[in-house]
Formats: structure tokens, C-alpha cells, sequence
């Protein structure tokens, strides 16, 4: 569906060039719902510009729907972004038109009758869910509305793909969840492909299938959803992901109040993550069970990602040495991947290392 | 009251029928230099939006050239550019004096100030709004008729009614070259021949035509507003 190869953009100035991006390789397929997150800077606003051509880049092929769409000139470039719907942070409606003319907009310029325009600048709305608000202009709506029109002004012309640059960021979080949702609908029931850009794993979380790190104009790590929020490779990634699930938060928590832990000498503080069918089956209370190692549960998440459950949680382990290190192998031979947190100084660590 | 004017205003009364002419020539040289400066003002500024750095017709070259022009009209003094321009004054309207006259260097000298009024109009339009436009298929000419000049519209109204109000101070002067107006009549029939009685009916007459272009831009502004 969209196939960027080996993409790089640089902004040249008088005084520097800037590399905005580096090789970037990236393929979407029909139906995805594809995530691109990074920190602002990472060069994800640029890349997403690329796949309409409002950026060109300095290198690179791009294919969208199978089209080469650098061989294109101007005319066939303006036809092909018609198929490719696009809304921004700050919504970009033309604030002297009404909410009717924003969606008619883009049919204006088609060669429709002026009655099949009406029906289809209804029917958009509809699909919005502000039918109620066609005389309206943009001034008069909340910021979840703004961005509805703008969904209903990028289908218009019946695009199989809407790029969408930060398009929640500027919301507050409960219609982020509205205009995801409506994100999500529409991806299900039009068969959209849509490539989100944001800054916040918890959008990814939510609607992702697929996910592309970035970081200083690169791709650092990609793949699906699962396989990324399971077992992460790149730091950054851990990053973005440990901050969604609030688990690092909870981490600096506990490591500010050791009190709350009051770790005995062989004590385990350790973070455990489960993924897909391990998360229904009894695993702490069977190590209690088999080894006699009591684990008390300090924090505890459990998301679910395309219909797969990854759980984490902070626990401390307590038990004989020999009983824990049993405890540890039962959990690795059930694919429970534990991170040690170290919080009761290096000897304690190594102690823990030899375990692992 | 014909005794209160005869008491006050003596001089004026007696030159009445200049007075009316004046406003008339000031009107028609207001009228017609608006409907020629609106064409080539409106036209240059849009150039200069487009081609400006970012704009959606990138050219940097042409826009320092056009810049640059821009720039050295606007310095001319008015009065100095009306003899300047004389030749091509005669070029086009056959004479060097009068109304008609008058229009070529008040065209000229109110262009440069329009074309960046409306420049600056444009700029305001929301760039994320011209790219939405691009992403959605448009192309120049459409992004300008439909997005610039449709977005710019309440800048635009603000602009013309500046300009306009410009122009009324310029056709002052433009009786230095006999086109008659409101500025003649307070500097010739007034000021010369020590009647301030005329003098200040003229102003006040200018002062009026002012408040109405204001009003009406102002009016237009808030009908645009949305």
C-alpha cells in the first residue's frame, strides 16, 4: 500500500544542512493501522509528509497504491493526493467557511453534480456524528469536533489511506479516546489504512497493529504491536513503553521509599512481563505453591494489544536462596521475562545475577 | 443658519460651486485610482505571497527582484514621484495636467503601499490551512482564489480601507499638477488668499470622507469575521 524506501530529506541553509531523514525503509499494508512514534524533532512529522508529497524527499522511492508518485508531475500528483486524506494537530479548517463548505471543499474541484455533492457532504457528517452542525463554523466547535470535520474533510474524495500528524495531541485525553475510537471504526468498516503520527505510546497502545520508533531521523525499531510492547529491543522503545504503562513511574516510586519494600538480605525486587496465554495461568501462586516463595505484588498492568494480554508487574520475592533460584528457572522456562531492579545496593545485585 | 455661515464661514459661501466640484474631482480620482490600484495591488500582492520562501510557487529570485521595486517606489515622495512619472503620464493619458492626468502617478504610488498591505493580509492565512488545501489535491490557482483570497478576505477589507483612506491624503497633493480636489481648493482658494474659513470646510469635508471609508471597512470586517 505504502512502500518508503531508503528515504533521507535534508533542509539545506546558508549556514547548515540538517538531516531530517536518514534511510528510512518502511512498509505499510492494506488495512494497517500504522503507529509512527517518536519524540518531537525525531524527523516523524517529515516522514509522514513524504508519503503525500507535501515534503519531497532528497533520496529515496516512495509507491503509494502502487503508484511511483516521484515519476508524477503536478497534475497527477494533485489526483493521487486526493486518495491520500490527511488531518493535522490543529485541524486546519478554513475558519470562513462553514462546516458544510470545509467538507464540500475538496468535492468542489470533482466533477460531481451539485445534488450527489450535497448527499455526500451529508452523508460524511453523518459518519462523524455532527449532522447537528452544518451551519456551524469552525469557532463555534470544541477541539474533538474540529478534528471530527477535518476526518469528514479528508474522506471526501474516498481516500484508502488518512495520514494523521499528531492528530490528538491537541486534545485532552477523553476525545483523544472519541476520535480514536471513530479512527478505529473507520480503519474496520471503510477498510482505511491509516498512519498515525504521535508522540504518546498510549495512542498506539490504543489502535496500533503495527509500530515504528523513531529517533533522530531514523527508524530505530518496527514491527507489530505485540511483539514490540512484549519484548522491546531498543532503549528508546523501553522508554516509550514503560512510560504508557506507568510502570517506570511506579519503578522511581519505589526506589525513592525503599521502606516500602523492606527487603530481607536475598530478597528478589524484580519486574516480571507475560505475555499472550501466560497471563491466565496461576504462575505466582504455583511458584508459591511448588517452592515455598511468597511474592508480595507491588504494582500490577496488565494491556491488552490486538487481542493479546501482556502483563507486568513489580513483585519481591521472598524465600529460602536455593527455593528462589528453582523460582527463577520455573519462571524462565515459561517465558516470564524478569528485569531486576536494583535497589538494595550492588551486592545485593550480584547476589541477584548469580541467580539469573 | 445662512447667517451663521455668513458670519463664520464668509469666504465659503461664495465658493460654493467650487466646493462641490472639489469633493466631486476628489471623489473621482479616489474612485478611479481604487478600481485600477485594487486590480494591480491585489495581483502583485499575491505574487508576492506565492513566490515568497515556503509559498506554493517558490521563487526566490523573482520575489527579491519584485521586492526590491516594491521597496523603491515606496520611498519616492508622492510629490516628487508625480513629476517623475510626467512622461509616462503622457503616454497613456495624452495630457500632463489635470484629473485624468493625476490618476497615473496616484495608481503608481499607491500600488507599492497596496501590494503590501495585502501581502500582509495573505501571510495571515494559516499555513497548515494552505497545506490541508495541498493535501487535498488543490492546486496554485485554486489555492489561491479559494483559500487565499477566500481566508485573507477580512485582511484584505482591512487593508483596502487603509489604502483608500492613503489615497485621500495623496490626491491632495495631486493638485500640484491642476487636478483639482479638495487639497487645491484648501491650499489655493484657502490658504493663498488667507480665507481659513475654506481652509477648514475643506478639511472637514476630507475628515468625512474618512470616517466613511472607515466605517464602511469596518463594517465589512465585522460581516467577514467569523
Amino acid at each position: 500500500m505504502i512502500s518508503l524506501s531508503n528515504i533521507n530529506v535534508t533542509f539545506q541553509s546558508k549556514v547548515q544542512s540538517v538531516v531530517a531523514v536518514h534511510n528510512v525503509d518502511l512498509q505499510v499494508e492494506a488495512g494497517d493501522i500504522f503507529g509512527i512514534v517518536g519524540y518531537s524533532g525525531a524527523g516523524k512529522s517529515t516522514l509522514v509528509r513524504i508519503i503525500n508529497l507535501l515534503q519531497r524527499p532528497s533520496s529515496g522511492k516512495v509507491f503509494v497504491n502502487g503508484q511511483d508518485l516521484l515519476s508524477l508531475n503536478a497534475k497527477q500528483l494533485r489526483t493521487a493526493r486526493k486518495k491520500i486524506g490527511m488531518i493535522f494537530q490543529h485541524f486546519n479548517l478554513m475558519a470562513s467557511r462553514t462546516i458544510y463548505d470545509n467538507v464540500d471543499y475538496p468535492l468542489k474541484s470533482s466533477k460531481l453534480s451539485k445534488k450527489v455533492r450535497d448527499a455526500k457532504v451529508r452523508e460524511l457528517l453523518e459518519l462523524v456524528g455532527l449532522s447537528d452542525k452544518l451551519a456551524a463554523y469552525p469557532s463555534q466547535l470544541s477541539g474533538g469536533q474540529k478534528q471530527r470535520v477535518a476526518i469528514a474533510r479528508a474522506l471526501a474524495n474516498d481516500p484508502e489511506i488518512l495520514l494523521c500528524d499528531e492528530a490528538t495531541s491537541a486534545l485532552d485525553p477523553k476525545t483523544t479516546q472519541s476520535i480514536l475510537e471513530l479512527l478505529k471504526a473507520l480503519n474496520k468498516n471503510l477498510g482505511l489504512t491509516i498512519v498515525i503520527i504521535t508522540h504518546e505510546m498510549q495512542v498506539v497502545k490504543e489502535i496500533c497493529n503495527r509500530v515504528a520508533v523513531m529517533e533522530a531521523g531514523g527508524i530505530v525499531e518496527q514491527g507489530d504491536i505485540v511483539s514490540i510492547f512484549s519484548n522491546p529491543q531498543n532503549s528508546l522503545t523501553k522508554d516509550f513503553i514503560n512510560t504508557a504503562t506507568h510502570i517506570d513511574q511506579m519503578i522511581d516510586k519505589i526506589k525513592a521509599h525503599p521502606s516500602l519494600t523492606k527487603l530481607g538480605y536475598y530478597d528478589i525486587l524484580c519486574k516480571i512481563s507475560f505475555v499472550g496465554d501466560n497471563t491466565s495461568q496461576p504462575i505466582i501462586s504455583e511458584i508459591s505453591a511448588r517452592y515455598g516463595v511468597s511474592t508480595n505484588i507491588l504494582f500490577g498492568n496488565v494491556e491488552v494489544l490486538q487481542q493479546t494480554a501482556i502483563g507486568q508487574l513489580i513483585v519481591v520475592f521472598s524465600g529460602d536462596r536455593e527455593k528462589l533460584e528453582e523460582a527463577i528457572h520455573y519462571l524462565n522456562v515459561n517465558h516470564v521475562s524478569i528485569e531486576y531492579i536494583n535497589i538494595a545496593g550492588l551486592q545485593q545485585l550480584n547476589k541477584v545475577g548469580e541467580l539469573g | 443658519m445662512i447667517d451663521f455661515f455668513q458670519q463664520y464661514f464668509p469666504n465659503v459661501i461664495e465658493v460654493q460651486d467650487d466646493i462641490i466640484s472639489s469633493t466631486y474631482e476628489t471623489l473621482y480620482m479616489v474612485v478611479a485610482t481604487s478600481l485600477f490600484s485594487a486590480i494591480f495591488g491585489i495581483l502583485l500582492g499575491v505574487i508576492m505571497v506565492v513566490i515568497d520562501e515556503g509559498g506554493i510557487l517558490e521563487n526566490k529570485w523573482l520575489y527579491s527582484i519584485l521586492g526590491k521595486i516594491i521597496n523603491l517606489f515606496r520611498s519616492i515622495p508622492f510629490i516628487i514621484l508625480i513629476a517623475v512619472v510626467v512622461p509616462l503620464t503622457r503616454l497613456i493619458t495624452g495630457t500632463s495636467i489635470g484629473m485624468n492626468a493625476a490618476i497615473v502617478p496616484l495608481v503608481i504610488g499607491i500600488v507599492p503601499f497596496y501590494a503590501r498591505q495585502i501581502q500582509n493580509a495573505l501571510l495571515e492565512v494559516d499555513p497548515g490551512i494552505i497545506e490541508a488545501a495541498q493535501s487535498m489535491g488543490s492546486g496554485p490557482i485554486e489555492i489561491i482564489f479559494r483559500v487565499y483570497l477566500k481566508e485573507g478576505l477580512t485582511g484584505i477589507i482591512r487593508a483596502s480601507s487603509v489604502t483608500v483612506i492613503n489615497l485621500i491624503g495623496l490626491t491632495t497633493m495631486a493638485g500640484a499638477i491642476g487636478s483639482g480636489g479638495l487639497g487645491s481648493l484648501a491650499i489655493n482658494k484657502g490658504y493663498n488668499r488667507f480665507h481659513s474659513d475654506i481652509t477648514i470646510v475643506a478639511t472637514m469635508l476630507i475628515l468625512i470622507l474618512v470616517f466613511i471609508c472607515q466605517f464602511i471597512g469596518d463594517y465589512f470586517t465585522r460581516k467577514t469575521t467569523h
